[in-house]
């Protein structure tokens, strides 16, 4: 049996994490954009797990159903979001958003 | 393992349980409404927040840890839960005309300010970091919908999907920074932290988690450089919602940014004390400096509002327990003075037609004296004038960086607000010095703002002449901390 090894899966999370912030900066595409932000909450989730591997307590595990559950509300008010601008403007694309600026 | 539900703890959260259940039932409601009767919404948010304040009022006495330490009742909670509750009876009052003018059909208008408000609540009241992060995406959510609550209008959309994609992108910091945290120490609890930390184990995994938590916290308070969404969110969103995000997530956030820091972090403040101080310079000087360029009165308000968090951030950085009172009357101030500066900017605008930009207030005096001189006594305030809150509120920050011996903190403190006086007597200049240059046409000088503007009025003289009780008040709240 592998040894389990806190740190291995908290570098994990911490280049999923990153891949995600990278994604939200450099993706022109609002649903993209939206989905990197799911992945740095998935990274979150993983870090959450793993640590409950070393403290042995239930605290951790708890908050990713917590996690889990914003993030599917979240998913609820964003598409809706981009439903109603892809409505108005015909594009979710956040480079066109530009009518607020100064 | 038996766990009893602690059932007679319920009726300590019964402020929270009164707005819980009043917005399920206005959700109801409004189901059977005409689509014209609205304000009958209003009037039961009314009722509702009024029934809150009572409760909160009536437990402010009490200190306890509810809930196996989920949930807890204390003077810095119960104080901010005041504000809140205050501040949304102010903006329903000022919505009830404001959601006529603009025809808004969607009732659930004021449901979702009173979720929004709950969240704040949650978020300020307790010592958990798993409640206080379901407490801030409450507020959050609800505040994304209501941004975007006028569907027609490009702005407002636009203002809703970018406020969305950067809190979500900023709660994932937070929660990543939590996920650290748990993982270097075990605990959720703050006072958790505290211990392992006093222990003189601090490892990096721990020190990230807490920059990644003040990450979380400075996109809320719109510090530079995680501000970008401000001016766009306060222009595009419906004012009174803009008075709302201006005035109740900036206190709250605050709050529960000076609770965590304060309870869990205070003895790693050599890690955070000197970044925090270099981002209250660059919020400060950044935001004073793009205010002064402003045409448009929401956005010169919206970079005011980035400015104001860097003066409560010098209070902040110095780390001194007792004298973050300073930060509890300064919030309280800011909040009445936007609030207020929010019902004149509706005050001047129709339907379709807002009168954002600063011309229209050219001449304003002659027209409307009264309308210009509310809009001046709130600006004055803003400046920092005596004998008005903001003046004290200004002193006692300022004061507190002095004598925490952050002199040079002070100083530039004091020269942003000498620039920012430029940008905010501007408009006093227009309205007063300047002949009218647009034609705006008629204001709706309707009892709803005129009663916001008076009460935020009477608050902020009241305060600035006899700020004792006010100040006593905060320094009940900060006693937590010891």
């Amino acid at each position: 049996m592998v040894e389990f090894s806190y740190n291995l899966y908290l570098l994990l999370s911490a280049i999923l994490f990153t891949i995600g912030a990278v994604g939200v900066i450099t993706r022109r595409n609002g649903i993209i954009v939206f989905m990197c932000i799911e992945l740095m909450l998935n990274a979150a989730n993983l870090a959450f797990i793993s640590a409950t591997g070393i403290h042995k307590g239930l605290e951790g595990m708890i908050f990713v159903f917590f996690v889990m559950t914003v993030a599917a509300a979240e998913a609820a008010v964003g598409l809706a979001i981009f439903v109603m601008i892809f409505r108005l403007r015909g594009t979710i694309s956040v480079d066109q958003m530009n009518l607020l600026k100064g | 393992m038996d766990v009893k539900f602690p059932v007679d703890e319920l009726i300590l959260i019964a402020p929270e349980i009164i707005l819980c259940g009043f917005g399920l039932l206005l959700l109801l409601i409004e189901v059977f409404l005409k689509t014209k009767s609205k304000s009958f919404l209003g009037i039961l948010t009314l009722v509702s927040a009024g029934s809150a304040l009572v409760f909160v009022l009536k437990l402010s006495s009490f200190s306890t840890d509810l809930f196996f330490g989920l949930y807890s009742l204390d003077s810095l909670g119960s104080l901010t839960k005041g504000l809140i509750l205050v501040m949304l009876i102010l903006v329903v009052i000022m919505s009830l005309r404001y959601v006529e003018r603009e025809e808004v059909i969607s009732g659930e208008y004021y449901p979702l300010l009173l979720f929004s408000t709950l969240g704040m609540m949650i978020m300020v009241s307790s010592k958990n970091l798993l409640t206080i992060f379901v407490g801030l995406e409450l507020m959050s959510l609800s505040i994304y919908i209501l941004v975007g609550l006028f569907r027609d209008n490009l702005k407002a959309a636009e203002a809703s999907l970018k406020y969305f994609l950067l809190g979500a992108f900023a709660s994932a910091f937070l929660v990543y920074g939590i996920a650290l945290l748990y993982g270097s120490t075990g605990s959720l609890d703050i006072k958790g932290y505290l211990e392992v930390i006093a222990k003189g184990d601090t490892s990096t995994v721990l020190i990230i988690g807490v920059a990644l938590i003040a990450v979380g916290f400075a996109f809320k308070i719109a510090l530079v450089p995680f501000h970008m969404w401000t001016p766009d969110v306060y222009e595009g969103a419906p004012t009174s919602i803009t008075a709302f995000m201006a005035a109740g997530v900036k206190s709250a956030a605050f709050v529960t940014f000076l609770r965590v820091f304060y309870t869990a972090f205070l003895p790693l403040i050599k890690q955070w004390g000197d970044i925090l101080w270099l981002l209250a310079v660059i919020t400060m000087s950044y935001a004073n400096l793009t205010a002064l360029v402003q045409q448009n009165i929401k956005r010169m308000l919206a970079y005011s509002s980035i400015a104001h968090a860097g003066y409560i951030l010098v209070a902040f950085v110095t780390g001194e327990k007792i004298l973050s009172s300073s930060i509890i009357y300064y919030l309280v101030a800011y909040t009445f003075m936007n609030v207020g500066a929010f019902s004149c900017v509706i005050l001047m605008g129709r339907k379709g037609e807002e009168n954002l930009d600063i011309d229209s207030y050219a001449g304003l005096s002659a027209r409307h004296p009264f309308v210009a001189f509310c809009l001046t006594i709130f600006l004055l305030s803003l400046t920092g004038v005596p004998p008005l809150a903001g003046f004290m509120a200004k002193f006692y920050v300022f004061s507190t960086a002095i004598k925490a011996g952050y002199v040079w903190l002070a100083i530039i403190g004091v020269l942003n607000s000498v620039v920012a006086a430029y940008y905010y007597l501007r408009v006093i200049m227009y309205m007063y010095f300047r002949d009218p240059v647009k034609e705006i046409g008629r204001i709706d000088l309707s009892p709803s703002y005129i009663l916001v503007s008076l009460i935020c009025i009477f608050f902020l003289i009241y305060t600035g002449i006899l700020p004792r009780e006010l100040m006593l008040l905060a320094e009940g709240a900060v006693s937590v901390f010891f």
